[in-house]
């Protein structure tokens, strides 16, 4: 199948000048290349980043027609540019009207078997979280999976209550899960059989996010809601 | 040139045919094993990986074939590596580009075609010594077996594990996910399974050859 | 255990998601040096090793790549770092311990090629470690490495006294005997919350 008589004449020792040579054109071609294909990718892949987000936005915002990024620290709430998504963590969505709906923020706890990432919804205005969708989970399938799909889980998230104490620095009340049927308060989860560990995972994400959020949102709120869309395309402009 | 052709005819399908089944790389040699069971958990996923796999492959070893008397020998497979990383960072980009989805599914077991020994294996024992002709038609075969067989474990993954083929439901709604399937433990022993029917059916073969030669 | 602390890297990397069992990491080494526990236990000292050396290799150099933002070439210089750094060590080995190198020597080579050490400087990089968790990932990474390596090799030193059926060849019956390792690992699942 092989036959050495058609490798290259070159069995006598190169000189090293000829090795470093041949590596060097072999590395800048392909750095050539690959900075041509980075380039030719790189808008449409924003441009995917950049749906992906604003379509889990309008999810757990229902009725949000366009959104606007958020920079939320302690200092205050900074505006950001829409290419600069990538650096927002809070998400103000608004509808065709320009009202606001809500904030989508991201949350993270450890389930099961690695970190659980949401992007859940809240709509200042009721005090509640009002959805939240699953970013990232390798969480069993079939068991701990069940966070997405399961109709009575889904339904504690109609209308979550995370209303602040009188001070304005933490929530009223924590979110915590309770056994399956057994909710009572609009601020308790009901768990799910056999997805323990991710329902869990799921409130305590939900509590740290809200409970360092939201009382800063609050702060802040003035600043944001009258953000009409000619303003929005000034700044961006 | 027809005529070349018409020569070259039989030995190009056997060179096709060897890489599909008689050396596959993951059923009979056992390459690049590692995406075989970290992507295949649907069919569409290991048919994405099979496929992003075959472009780096036949990229990089018709390259290599074509630039085969201009390296020297003492770095061929640094020159190798740096070619293939090329190749893959392109096509991670490109499948990046295309579809966010996908992209997620795969992870970053797309950059990790990089390490896939089939490739280095391919580019080092066929393409630094054979014709581009011959090496692209090698590496079409080799990735299309390779192809193949994450399609053959990947679909039986998806079917016992979310009961779907290429997402569409087949046992209706009564049927129980046999979750292990999709969990890594599944992986292993698919593939196992399928080697064990490989194996099976390569004795029997040879077992008739026997008996044919005796009688 | 706070998911971000070291401790609780490594043991994520050792045991709930080990490298070679959970994420098929390095299943060719994995494959080929576990049939006898007195290779096993060199070869897994080898890759904790250069597991080390490739974790702080890769966190150098993903320093230099932010700061002149040409991440694109990560992968590029990733590989091509670590195959050199392989080639240090075993150069290095060689000259300050002959006895080491002996025992170490065929298995560097080796490790080059294994998925498991560009898997997780690629996984360090992309989960934005810092210096001390990515030592400690890369610390549990190897050790996982070499935990599954050794059992494995403990179970087939058992199986070669056994009888097998014709068709399973040892490649076969070794996959079925990771599947079921594989399989006892999913226990390890929400270790350490």
């Amino acid at each position: 199948m092989s036959t050495d008589a058609t490798i290259a004449p070159a069995s006598a020792m190169p000189s090293s000048g000829r090795l470093i040579a041949t590596l060097a054109v072999i590395a800048m071609l392909s750095g050539f290349f690959v900075v041509l294909v980075y380039q030719a990718t790189l808008e449409r892949i924003i441009l995917n980043h950049r749906e992906y987000l604003e379509n889990a936005v309008f999810e757990v915002l229902p009725g949000a027609s366009h959104r606007v990024n958020y920079l939320l620290t302690d200092e205050g709430l900074e505006r950001l540019a829409d290419e600069d998504v990538g650096d927002a963590n809070v998400f103000a969505g608004y509808d065709e009207d320009d009202q606001l709906i809500g904030f989508a923020m991201q949350a993270s706890a450890r389930g099961y078997a690695d970190v659980v990432r949401v992007l859940y919804g809240y709509d200042p205005g009721r005090e509640c979280i009002i959805g939240f969708i699953v970013l990232q989970s390798s969480e069993t399938p079939g068991l701990g999976d069940k966070i997405e799909t399961d109709p009575d889980f889904l339904a504690n998230f109609d209308c979550l209550d995370v209303s602040l104490n009188e001070e304005g620095t933490a929530l009223k009340h924590d979110i915590v899960t309770v056994p399956p049927g057994t909710k009572t308060e609009d601020w308790q989860i009901d768990g799910i059989t056999g997805a323990t560990v991710t329902a869990t995972a799921v409130a305590r994400a939900l509590r740290e996010s809200a409970n360092e959020m939201i009382p800063r949102l609050l702060r802040h709120l003035e600043q944001l809601t009258d953000p009409s869309p000619e303003t929005t395309g000034k700044e961006v402009s | 040139m027809p005529r070349d052709a018409k020569q070259l005819s039989p030995p190009t399908m056997d060179t096709l045919k060897e890489g599909v089944w008689k050396e596959n790389p993951v059923f009979i040699a056992l390459l690049g094993l590692c995406p075989a069971l970290a992507v295949s958990n649907t069919a569409l996923n290991a048919l994405a990986m099979g496929l992003a796999s075959t472009v780096v492959l036949l990229g990089s070893t018709t390259l290599i074939s074509v630039l085969r008397h201009l390296i020297p020998k003492q770095v061929r497979i640094a020159s190798y590596i740096i070619i293939i990383a090329t190749f893959v960072t392109i096509v991670d980009y490109t499948i990046h580009a295309l579809s966010l989805e996908l992209y997620n599914a795969l992870g970053a077991f797309i950059q990790l075609i990089v390490v896939n020994c089939m490739i280095l294996g391919r580019a080092e024992a066929y393409a630094s010594k054979n014709r581009v002709i011959t090496t692209i038609i090698n590496s079409i075969g080799m990735g299309a077996g390779f192809t193949l067989a994450l399609f053959l474990v990947g679909a039986i993954r998806e079917i016992l594990g979310f009961g779907t083929f290429f997402g569409i439901p087949l046992f209706g709604p009564d049927f129980q996910p046999w979750a292990v399937f999709i969990l890594p433990p599944g992986g292993f022993i698919v593939l196992s399974l399928w080697l064990v029917l490989f194996a099976a059916i390569r004795r029997r073969k040879e077992q008739r050859k026997e008996v044919a030669h005796v009688a | 255990m706070s998911p971000e602390s070291p401790a609780f890297l490594f043991l994520h990397a050792f045991l709930i998601n080990n490298f070679v069992l959970a994420l098929f990491l390095g299943l060719c080494p994995f494959l080929g040096v576990s049939a006898k526990i007195k290779t096993a236990v060199p070869m897994g000292l080898a890759v904790i090793f250069v597991m080390l050396v490739a974790s702080l290799c890769a966190y150098g150099i993903n320093i230099l790549l932010v700061h002149f933002e040409i991440e694109y070439l990560r992968l590029i210089c990733y590989i091509a770092v670590i195959a050199s750094a392989v080639q240090l060590v075993e150069m290095t080995v060689k000259k300050l311990s002959p006895t080491l190198f002996r025992m170490l020597g065929i298995y560097l080579p080796l490790i080059t090629t294994n998925c498991a050490i560009l898997g997780m400087a690629l996984f360090q990089t992309f989960n934005e470690y810092n210096f001390v968790q990515s030592l400690a990932y890369s610390l549990g990474a190897g050790a996982g490495f070499m935990l599954a390596l050794v059992l494995m090799a403990g179970l087939r030193e058992k199986l070669e006294l056994a009888s097998v059926p014709d068709a399973c060849t040892s490649a076969a019956i070794s996959f079925m005997l990771a599947g079921l390792l594989s399989l006892a690992f999913m226990g390890f699942a929400g270790l350490g919350g």
